[in-house]
């Protein structure tokens, strides 16, 4: 980087993803940093490129196309930096997460603290976990072994035990890891890593047992007393092992780091890091979701408190028959409001799995996608909820006794206490219509309350992530004017009714001072036009047993926030049960669509 | 208009003649027996080496009741020695013979580690054989020290979409007179044991299960359906990601999922290469190292003249097959890759390229939902 900050006129970040490279141009125009156009192009890890610069390669050339900006050299050997005028850019990031990012093995003490604590260190540094090996996990010890045996992980995570604690017990998990000779993905003569985060005191023999072996690391304890779970040295020496090792044996990668300035990050990173950024700017419990063509990643801040969830067999395109699997494809179904057969949609989302980088060309193609990313995302919201609980083993002082409680496994992210929901990933950000993001997202999560609800506008967020860990004024510049789409609020009481009985009344106030008064009936959603830039005086009237928070039947007051779609008032009740009986379900189906402006009226007509 | 599109989904490969290398490595490092310049049989083995059997972990000092620091004076056999199954490994004796706790090792094996800290006992069974073969018939020509090496031959190659099943070896046999034709039962006779067996638009698991009883090494269909693959996998697919599975017979589908007319370029060449015999691989993987099924077929004949693949792009006159609804299966000619995004029936923007289906029918898909066909 030659330039001044003040200086700079053009930066490039590109996404290096399982399926598809991802190219964001961003331009200073008059001292705001904007984005300017997109490019795309397939990921070409595979055989016959292995080489993902010429993924990125092609992608620039999209945004070279659209631009008429050159930004490869002239014989397309690497991108020109620093922008001399003519060419160029002044300065290229990028994440990446092909080539399946980082896989991982989490082995820990007690399955409930140490190895819990070890697995969300994993997750929040982006990667995958293939499993995670405790002593009390319900396997005996040769099950464990062929488990480890048979996994070929990039990393392995190995915790356990407070500082001055018992120790015994973490070295036996160790001896049992050395004796299983776990083999690494990348290759028979790879020394696999493996980071060591338990108790201090047994760091010698750790070192004696394992160092000829693995690569060893040695860190911070993830658990140094109970109530404290630091895993930010975990992550850290797993972030830089993952690209110290792992990203260097990927096809291209060592060519790639040659042209970026900043350290690649795994792409779950730095979608992690821009949803903290919206924590951050608005002071508000905030609940993310990454819905990618292999994984689905949700990240929630609450209380301050950062939590990111891999489920790794769903996605939309590779793991996409992973989420009929896991779901049925009733559940699917049951979103669709015309008759498809019930064959032919399982061949259309199989094909899409052995073809991922596809795109839905018709309506009731798009449909079916729609109603897949529903249950994917309800399903990673329940894995998260798994992930996302209060520290076990800690000793509760509201409790009557002093016994430590670990049986306590509820999550503490409750719906109503999201002030903030945000979707990325390429179905969301690519949906043709704001209110097909807004409704998937509310039907997937069903959030209680008043809920703002956020897309990512051209999917990028991964990219702003990794800008923002070298120009945070320029990401967030960026991510406020272009990125985020500010799509409206949701206002849903819980609770449940029959369809048709009364459940709230909203007084709108708008902006010029008119009033818009709606009274919902069970199973009714319906829309306030508000723009993005305005607010509303809003007062819910619940009915009886329909709560908007303060208990049921008690009126709530508030100023929401308007957006692309606006308020959408949802009555279904929460949790939303929609019909058995096919025609009912559809009807409702189509209603809340028309309602919303969901999908092109006519369209609709003609697949019925 | 662009002249180029640099943004299309790679094809399968589907060529008459040329060269196919295969990298062939043991798992762990071994012995390679073979060097530079020697030729191969595909079922030679090529490279091979010894596994370590697995461990099976003794927690003897809990067993006998001692502390792990006095785990060494207990045990009745050191690191490095063989054990048999039940031969007592360590022993407890005090208070005259009040305890008497033995224990026994509960597999045939070796001593691998005493423990000192842990009280554990590792006991390791017999190592075990792991060998690799050549895969292909041909030459060597790349050796890898201690993993194996790169074979190469002449060979019409052939990518499908799909797979199940590991390699297989076996000639190749037309079983229909058409890539419309649907693959059935009655299509197997005993004569197709240890073929490759190529059938049409579909095949069923009534089907798979009759050419599985006569021995039949490997089928290629254009499709299959999905509870048919169910009933032939025992299980419901979750990634696609195969190789591994315990089938009796490999299967490689060519086209995708539900009844799909076979590629005409496909079945056409493998019909020119019947009674060959062939190497075939159902393995799949379609991330992080994407694997495609294959069928190699080693031959004489020259090879084509190689295309520069990686430079060449979309243009005008490139033949594509089209990969997703409403025009799935549907071959093609690119008449013109318009700049700028446009609207399709589902509403997004996307770049598209307009395709000439012959009878004078164009239309217009998205740039994502083809495929190159590489001749």
């Amino acid at each position: 980087m030659n330039k001044g900050f003040g200086e700079m006129k053009y930066i490039l970040a590109t996404d290096v993803g399982s399926t598809t490279t991802k190219a964001r141009f961003f331009g200073n125009r008059n001292g705001e940093w904007r984005f300017l156009v997109a490019g795309e192009a397939p990921t070409t890890v595979e055989a016959p490129y292995e080489d993902v610069t010429l993924g990125v390669r092609n992608a620039v050339r999209e945004v070279e196309e659209l631009t008429g900006h050159r930004i490869l050299s002239e014989d397309a050997s690497h991108i020109v930096v620093p922008c001399d005028g003519e060419a160029g850019v002044d300065l290229y990031c990028t994440t990446s997460s092909a080539g399946g990012g980082l896989q991982m093995m989490v082995a820990g003490f007690m399955k409930a603290m140490s190895a819990e604590s070890a697995n969300r260190a994993a997750l929040g540094a982006g990667a995958v976990v293939m499993d995670l090996i405790a002593r009390d996990d319900g396997r005996r010890e040769f099950e464990k072994i062929k488990r480890i045996r048979n996994l070929r992980p990039d990393m392995i995570l190995l915790a356990g035990g407070t500082d001055g604690g018992a120790s015994v017990n973490v070295i036996e998990l160790a001896e049992l890891i050395k004796a299983a000779e776990p083999k690494p993905r990348l290759g028979a003569d790879y020394k696999l890593p493996l980071v060591y985060a338990g108790n201090k005191d047994v760091r010698d023999k750790i070192n004696k047992l394992m160092k000829d072996d693995f690569a060893l690391t040695i860190v911070d304890n993830i658990r140094p007393v109970l109530e404290v779970e630091n895993s930010t040295p975990a992550r850290t020496a797993i972030h830089e092992l993952f690209m110290a090792h792992v990203m260097s044996h990927a096809p291209g990668y060592t060519k790639l780091m040659k042209w970026t300035d900043v350290p690649i990050m795994p792409t779950p990173s730095g979608e992690g890091a821009a949803m903290r950024l919206i924590a951050d700017k608005y002071k508000m419990n905030v609940l993310g979701v990454g819905l990618g063509g292999a994984t689905t990643n949700v990240y929630s801040i609450v209380g301050g408190r950062f939590v990111r969830s891999v489920s790794a067999n769903l996605g939309m395109s590779y793991s996409v028959t992973n989420v009929i699997r896991e779901t049925g494809i009733e559940n699917i179904l049951r979103w669709i409001p015309f008759k498809l057969n019930e064959e032919e949609v399982v061949c259309r989302l199989m094909n899409k799995m052995i073809r991922p980088t596809t795109v839905p060309q018709t309506l009731d193609e798009l449909i079916v996608e729609h109603s897949v990313a529903r249950e994917a995302l309800r399903l990673g919201l329940n894995h998260h909820k798994r992930i996302a609980t209060r520290l076990k083993g800690v000793q509760l002082q509201r409790t009557v006794s002093d016994v430590f409680d670990q049986e306590l496994a509820e999550t503490y992210v409750n719906m109503k206490d999201i002030d903030v929901i945000c979707g990325t990933g390429g179905l969301l950000s690519h949906a043709p219509r704001r209110a097909q993001t807004m409704q998937i997202l509310n039907d997937a999560f069903q959030p209680e309350g008043i809920t703002r609800l956020f897309q990512d506008s051209v999917f990028m967020m991964p990219h702003l992530g990794v800008l923002s860990t070298v120009y945070p004024e320029a990401a967030w510049s960026i991510f406020d004017k272009d990125c985020l789409v500010r799509l409206g609020t949701v206002i849903a009481p819980i609770g449940k009714g029959n369809v048709g009985e009364p459940v709230m009344k909203v007084e709108v106030k708008m902006p010029d001072n008119k009033e818009i008064d709606e009274e919902l009936n069970c199973g009714e959603v319906r829309c306030v036009k508000l723009t993005a830039m305005q607010e509303a005086e809003v007062t819910i009237t619940p009915h009886n047993e329909f709560d908007m928070g303060k208990g049921p039947g008690h009126p709530v007051q508030s100023t929401v926030m308007g957006g692309e779609v606006g308020i959408l008032l949802d009555a279904r009740g929460r949790p939303i049960d929609l019909p058995a009986d096919q025609s009912n379900r559809n009807e409702l189906l189509l209603n809340w669509f028309q309602a919303l402006g969901m999908y092109d009226a006519d369209g609709l007509k003609e697949l019925r | 208009m662009s002249k180029e599109a640099y943004a299309y989904t790679p094809g399968l490969k589907v060529k008459r003649a040329t060269a196919v290398a295969k990298l062939r490595r043991l798992p762990i490092p071994g012995e390679v027996l073979i060097k530079v310049g020697d030729e191969v049989k595909h079922n030679q083995v090529i490279a091979r080496a010894e596994m370590k059997g697995d461990p099976e972990i003794l927690k003897v000092a809990q067993l006998l009741g001692v502390e792990p620091e006095q785990l060494g004076i207990h045990m009745t056999k050191k690191a490095g020695e063989k054990v048999t199954k039940n031969e007592v490994v360590a022993a407890y004796r005090a208070m005259f013979g009040m305890i008497n706790k033995i224990v026994n090792s509960p597999i045939d094996g070796t001593v691998e580690s005493i423990s000192e800290t842990t009280g554990q006992v590792i006991i390791r069974k017999a190592p075990v054989q792991v060998e690799v073969d050549a895969y292909i018939p041909g030459k060597v020509t790349q050796v890898i020290p201690r993993e194996g090496g790169v074979i190469e031959t002449n060979a019409a190659f052939v990518q499908g979409i799909f797979g199940l099943g590991g390699e297989r070896h076996g000639k190749i046999r037309i079983a229909v007179s058409s890539p419309r034709e649907e693959l059935t039962a009655d299509h197997i006779f005993t004569e197709h044991k240890g073929t490759v067996l190529v059938g049409g638009s579909l095949v069923s698991f009534e089907t798979l299960r009759k050419a599985a009883e006569a021995g039949v090494s490997c089928i290629v269909a254009g499709g299959i359906r999905p509870p048919d693959l169910k009933a032939f996998m025992r299980e419901e697919i979750g990634v696609a990601i195969t190789g591994q599975e315990d089938v009796e017979l490999t299967l490689i589908i060519t086209e995708g999922f539900g009844s799909m007319t076979m590629s005409e370029q496909t079945f056409n060449l493998l019909k020119d290469f019947e009674n060959h015999m062939a190497s075939i691989n159902g393995a799949t993987q379609i991330r992080a190292g994407v694997l495609r099924p294959e069928i190699i077929i080693p031959h004489e004949e020259p090879l084509e003249q190689k295309q520069n693949e990686l430079s060449a792009g979309i243009v005008p006159g490139t033949a594509v097959r089209i990969i997703r609804q409403p025009y799935f299966g549907a071959i093609g000619k690119v008449v013109a890759l318009p700049v700028e995004l446009q609207r399709v029936k589902s509403e997004s923007y996307v770049r598209v390229l307009q395709v000439n289906l012959g009878e004078g029918r164009v239309v217009t898909v998205p740039r994502a939902n083809v495929e190159i066909i590489e001749g």
